[in-house]
């Protein structure tokens, strides 16, 4: 973990409420994909914590969702203007697990992580399919630059407005060897379900550090209690155990 | 003694800060990021008798100007901490630590401490008076002053070291509560612990935290800690420790004013996991601008 001050690069409005931020500034503790960082708002008591969608040596590159009066605030900022954040947060997935043929299944605001995850993957030679979920038409982002890395892209909408109509588990390619995937719990617990082959899955919870020191975001596992900031957010398919 | 050490119950400490429990783990995740050796010393997170999960998620809401937590002192329990967490805290900090004890019935807490206080690393033990007794309806034992002087009096039969009582503020005469934990034997009174609170999600009109309340830290509560630290200082003849939304160096001195032999800060480390480091870095030029000497001498010192 490291404590640094970024500088904004770019801000813009992807859909309606969602936001792609770039952000200029020691990267170097980013050191896996699906890791998060955790950003400090003026006048806001805790730092928000968002999933990095993609990082080179200089910047790291966040999509958030407007929820509340953090993402809003962040919404509001524009080019130049800094930002306090922990960077290199979080276990982040394995990738050495995924086979010849992993699926990426990701779910809303779940999907930004899985980008940096495809391009680490398809750098490795692997044959990456990736379903995009949202609920409509309007809400969908990024298909476009997951296409650009070159994997197989299926969208799926609630309503069928675009794409194949229904959830990301109406969409599984044929034959793939390992699932990543990071969505609304709901989405977790359907893949869980339906997956016919192990995976990793990313969680959120509402945190009070993000570093593993306050026991905020705890979760029962398999393998025992773990912090989701700190031990997670990704967790193996076989480590889970849901609560209800 | 150097001009930012302080006299804890007989154990001289570099400085008066000292992260506050559940804040700090046992010290090791902080380690990582700085020499934690820089510190007066820390209270290492709440260990009970038993290992427990603690409550439900969510355990946090934000609030203006600090936070509520429902944690629910999740621990590994007594044993694990001694075999497991003190052996790992000992290769990155080479001070006495402040063992933090919470529990349910008085037993418990004796045969905590009991096994805590044989541990060359702790220093002194604190007693988390703000747990419900379950044998006592589930009242606080920290709301009257009878059973919070019946914990420190089992704890004290079984101990040697300092035992220092961390009392809650949700109660009507604080002073009551630390005059009869002192006659009890406490060596030390640390306050306050987190003030009762409740955030409500508009959208869902549900409470945001899982278990409906929680406990409320951070600057918000700072006027609070203070207040209750002069009342407690003026009150009783043993040291007192002030806790309760210092965020700064110069929380600190004021803190130390009111009447704090020494200064746990808490909420702080979960915002800027540096924040102790921070103000004990700060604190000399702060004493030069308010022409402070030695930390020592201002203890107390409004009167």
């Amino acid at each position: 973990m490291k404590q640094g001050v970024f500088k904004i690069s770019l801000n813009e409005k992807l859909t309606d409420n969602v936001y792609k931020m770039v952000l200029v500034g020691d990267t170097s503790d980013i050191t896996a994909c699906g890791q998060f960082i955790n950003i400090k708002l003026d006048g806001l008591y805790l730092r928000r914590p968002i999933s990095v969608c993609d990082c080179d040596e200089t910047s790291v590159t966040i999509i958030y969702k407007v929820v509340g009066i953090g993402t809003e605030q962040m919404s509001e900022m524009t080019v130049g203007d800094t930002l306090d954040v922990l960077t290199g947060l979080g276990n982040g997935y394995d990738l050495s697990l995924s086979g010849d043929k992993p699926v990426l299944l990701g779910g809303g605001v779940g999907v930004p992580p899985l980008y940096m995850l495809a391009k680490e993957l398809k750098k490795q030679g692997k044959d990456v399919s990736v379903v995009l979920g949202f609920n409509t038409a309007d809400e969908v982002f990024y298909e476009d630059e997951f296409k650009a890395l070159g994997c197989k892209v299926t969208v799926t909408t609630v309503d069928g407005s675009y794409g194949v109509k229904g959830f990301v588990t109406n969409a599984y390619p044929e034959n793939y060897t390992y699932f990543y995937t990071c969505g609304p719990e709901p989405m977790l617990k359907s893949v869980y379900k339906t997956a016919t082959t192990s995976g990793q899955m990313s969680f959120e919870e509402r945190m009070g550090c993000g570093f593993g020191a306050c026991m905020g975001c705890s979760c029962k596992t398999i393998a025992g209690y773990k912090r989701i900031c700190k031990d997670g957010p990704v967790m193996l398919k076989e480590e889970i155990l849901w609560e209800d | 003694m150097g001009r930012l050490s302080v006299n804890l119950c007989g154990i001289e400490i570099d400085n008066p800060i000292i992260p506050a429990s559940g804040t700090f783990g046992f010290g090791y995740e902080f380690a990582e990021l700085y020499d934690i050796n820089c510190l007066g010393t820390f209270s290492f997170k709440g260990t009970t008798k038993d290992a427990r999960f603690g409550n439900p998620t969510p355990r946090i809401a934000e609030c203006t100007a600090g936070m509520i937590n429902a944690v629910g002192l999740q621990n590994p329990g007594v044993e694990k901490v001694i075999s497991e967490e003190l052996p790992k805290l000992s290769k990155c900090f080479n001070k006495k630590v402040m063992a933090n004890i919470s529990g349910f019935a008085v037993p418990d807490y004796a045969y905590t401490c009991e096994l805590l206080d044989k541990q060359e690393q702790v220093g002194w033990l604190e007693v988390n008076v703000s747990c419900p007794n379950v044998h006592g309806g589930g009242m606080s034992f920290g709301t009257s002053p009878e059973a919070a002087a019946e914990v420190v009096r089992a704890v004290k039969a079984v101990t040697t070291k300092p035992v220092i009582v961390k009392l809650s503020p949700n109660v009507t005469d604080i002073v009551a509560i630390a005059k009869a934990c002192e006659e009890a034997g406490a060596d030390a009174i640390s306050l306050i612990n987190t003030m009762l609170g409740m955030r409500i999600d508009l959208k869902t009109r549900k409470p945001v935290i899982a278990n409906k309340m929680g406990g409320f830290s951070g600057p918000a509560i700072f006027p609070v800690a203070v207040r209750m630290v002069y009342q407690v200082s003026h009150a009783v003849n043993i040291p007192v420790i002030g806790m309760g939304g210092v965020s700064c160096a110069e929380d600190v001195i004021e803190m130390m004013l009111a009447g704090a032999t020494a200064v746990e800060v808490g909420a702080a480390n979960l915002i800027n996991p540096y924040a102790c480091r921070d103000i004990i870095d700060d604190l000399p030029r702060v004493m030069a601008k308010y022409g402070i000497d030695s930390l020592s001498d201002i203890i107390g010192g409004v009167k």
